[in-house]
């Protein structure tokens, strides 16, 4: 059996009276990327918060490498120094730079050695293509790169699994390739993430799994090829079909080539 | 206009002026830390403190600091509480500066967005090292043009410690005004607050600029 | 301890008299109050002009109200400027035109502050749905400033109404003056006429000043959803 390093078991949550999560199970393996879809709503990006601790849960257990996270009391800033978390709005402090701002966590939370933090940092940022911003400040640079930075500042807490919520969701479209890339890179070093996104092309290449959600519960799970060709349920094909354009605008010409039956 | 007697009488206002400014420095740094200690109770919503916390902001920001000295060294006298002036002037102006200032660093530490606070909590900080180095650092610089207007709002209130029988300059003006000098010694008492708050302003205007290209506060 | 509030309270005219005082410091602020919004708005207007000398002048003005205390003014209108301009005014007026010179200052901070906070757009959205310059004034424009203005205007009138002890310096017969006229009278008699009296004075700021900040408070939350 494959070590999971996490595991939901019927998790519920709810806001106030509206339950958003109805009793979901996961199991996420180690290494494993995957990847949450779903129409907005659907407690995709509530899911990933819910790991983090950034939700309080109604029922339900998470475990973390086998220990629940859910359950007694909790550390939840040890746990949350296990998880890395990026999100959708730049999130970096403003009143630090980059390298402050990458610090923080691993010498405050961690009381890490700042020799050794700022070695690896500095070859994190060399790999994100950023070192020569390390001390720029947050507001002189841009979305792409500091959501790059903001990856960098989680990975150097040495996270267990990484989660990312829609990270590219209010990126200028020219700038969510370069974060994208940088996913991607950390997926083919073996790196367990969970990754809530709309760009259902780097969903395809990056997952091993695909999770559809739909009101609250898991709706399909497959492997991306064939949950992108072959969807097996009608919610599915209808949330897929709605990246989808009918090319019509070529079709005035009928002796177009690219036109389509 | 008297000059000669305007120079003659230089150090007697330097003298009144050093015991305003001292005054106002140990009101205002009083308030400051009443300020925040107030600010972070109200923030965490601590169980009852924080209620008691908000009758004191609404009973100091809604009184005016003459009555409050006047209950202080008048009234409270008579139920055994006897304040010295240069107590009573300090213990007034923290009163009621305490409460300007607990705005003013609470309206900045809502300013700090949820996002901020959930980066901080996701890379392990514990509270109070999300308070140090996150929230704080970011609600003090947003603060920082209503610290600067109640700062010098405090020192203009200072100007009614003669009240409590003071010497400070107002009273040594009202002084010189009995002997017939009243040109004088008012021209004297514009210049004495110039030189006292014209820097102070100057020095915010400039920290507000340097926060705001720094790409902090609003 | 009854015995020593109603002997300070209800012997003589100090009830009566107490409320004369009152009286003095609201009228004293109410006129000062809407003297400042009249002239504030003109000097306010002044202020977003694009004339050097206008600007320039409305500045200095208002940075000298900025940084003198109140109470200065009041003892350089009192004792020096009647003196030097040969006008004798009672200390009432040198209180209300005080006030007014520093409540116009603020509130043509405020109405400066509300226009050329207003976006650009704003205008522009409304020429593109072709309104007239007036009716962009008068539809767009002018309901938002008020919007703008309002809270600030509120919060200027209870900050006056805290400032009007400094009256008590010129001799004007406000809430302080009767206050500690009725001290010295029945202190005489009753050791603890300060400790009624003063409280009793700091209680009426309150209870006026705390409803109309509350109030100030309410619209601010209202008009920001």
């Amino acid at each position: 059996m494959a070590q999971h390093v996490l595991e939901i078991r019927n998790l519920h949550k709810s806001f106030g009276e509206r339950e958003v999560i109805h009793g979901l199970d996961l199991d996420v393996r180690k290494g494993e990327v995957v990847v949450v879809i779903g129409p907005s709503g659907c407690g995709k990006s509530t899911l990933l918060r819910c790991i983090n601790g950034l939700e309080p849960i109604q029922q339900g257990e998470i475990f973390l490498n086998g220990k629940s996270i859910t359950s007694g009391k909790i550390k939840w800033n040890l746990v949350r120094q296990q998880i890395g978390m990026v999100f959708q709005s730049y999130d970096l402090f403003p009143h630090m730079n980059v390298m402050e701002n990458i610090l923080l966590g691993p010498l405050k939370a961690q009381g890490r050695r700042r020799e050794e933090v700022e070695a690896e940092a500095e070859a994190l940022l060399a790999r994100v293509g950023l070192l020569d911003r390390k001390d720029s400040f947050p507001s002189q640079l841009s979305g792409g790169q500091k959501q790059r930075v903001a990856i960098v500042r989680a990975l150097c807490m040495k996270p267990e699994m990484m989660l990312f919520d829609e990270v590219t969701a209010s990126l200028d479209p020219e700038m969510v390739r370069e974060v994208l890339d940088v996913i991607l890179g950390l997926a083919d070093e073996g790196m367990t993430m969970m990754i809530v996104t709309h760009e259902m092309a780097f969903a395809k290449a990056v997952a091993d799994r695909v999770i559809f959600m739909d009101g609250g519960v898991v709706v399909e799970s497959a492997r991306p090829e064939v949950f992108f060709e072959t969807p097996q349920t009608e919610r599915a094909r209808k949330f897929l079909n709605t990246f989808q354009f009918r090319e019509v605008r070529h079709c005035l010409d009928e002796d177009d080539e690219d036109c389509l039956p | 206009m008297d000059i000669d007697y305007i120079v003659a009488h230089i150090p007697m206002f330097g003298k009144a002026a050093f015991l305003t400014i001292s005054l106002a420095l140990a009101g205002i740094l009083l308030s400051l830390l009443i300020g925040l200690a107030c600010a972070l109770v109200r923030y965490f919503r601590v169980p009852l403190l924080h209620r008691l916390i908000a009758a004191y902001i609404e009973l100091s920001r809604n009184t005016p600091l003459m009555i409050q000295l006047f209950f202080l060294y008048y009234g409270l006298t008579r139920v055994g509480i006897m304040l010295e002036g240069v107590t009573c002037a300090i213990v007034g102006l923290a009163f009621l500066g305490g409460g300007y200032m607990a705005e003013a660093i609470r309206s900045g530490l809502d300013a700090v967005g949820r996002v901020q606070i959930e980066s901080g909590l996701s890379i392990g900080l514990s509270r109070l090292q999300l308070i140090r180095y996150v929230v704080l650092p970011q609600a003090m610089a947003v603060a920082v043009p209503a610290i600067a207007a109640n700062t010098i709002f405090l020192i203009k209130e200072t100007s009614v410690f003669s009240i409590i029988a003071l010497p400070d300059l107002m009273y040594v003006a009202k002084d010189l005004m009995k002997e017939g000098n009243s040109n004088e010694s008012n021209f004297m008492l514009v210049v004495s607050y110039l030189v006292l708050i014209l820097p102070v302003s100057l020095f915010f205007t400039r920290l507000e600029r340097r926060m705001r290209r720094a790409g902090l506060g609003h | 301890m009854l015995d020593s509030v109603t002997s300070i309270f209800l012997s003589g005219r100090n009830m009566s008299r107490l409320l004369e005082g009152l009286w003095v410091t609201l009228e004293i602020s109410i006129i000062s109050v809407l003297l400042s919004m009249f002239l504030g708005i003109i000097v306010g207007l002044m202020m977003t002009s694009k004339n050097r000398l206008l600007l320039a002048g409305t500045r200095v003005y208002l940075e000298i109200i900025r940084v003198m205390p109140i109470l200065v003014l009041l003892f350089l209108f009192y004792y020096s400027l009647s003196k030097i301009w040969g006008i004798n005014l009672s200390a009432m007026s040198v209180a209300i035109l005080v006030f007014t010179l520093w409540g116009t200052a603020e509130m043509a901070d405020l109405v400066r502050g509300a226009v050329t906070s207003m976006p650009r757009h704003q205008r522009e959205s409304g020429r593109a749905i072709g309104l007239t310059e007036s009716q962009i004034n008068r539809y767009i424009i002018i309901p938002q400033a008020v919007r703008r203005l309002v809270p600030g205007v509120i919060n200027l009138t209870t900050r006056m109404i805290k400032t009007t002890p400094f009256v008590f310096f010129i001799n004007v017969p406000d809430l302080v003056k009767v206050g500690q006229q009725i001290v010295e009278i029945t202190g005489m008699r009753n050791v603890m006429a300060s400790f009624w009296v003063y409280g009793l004075i700091f209680l009426i700021y309150f209870i006026i000043c705390y409803p109309i900040s509350r109030f100030s408070l309410y619209l601010e939350r209202k008009w920001e959803s």
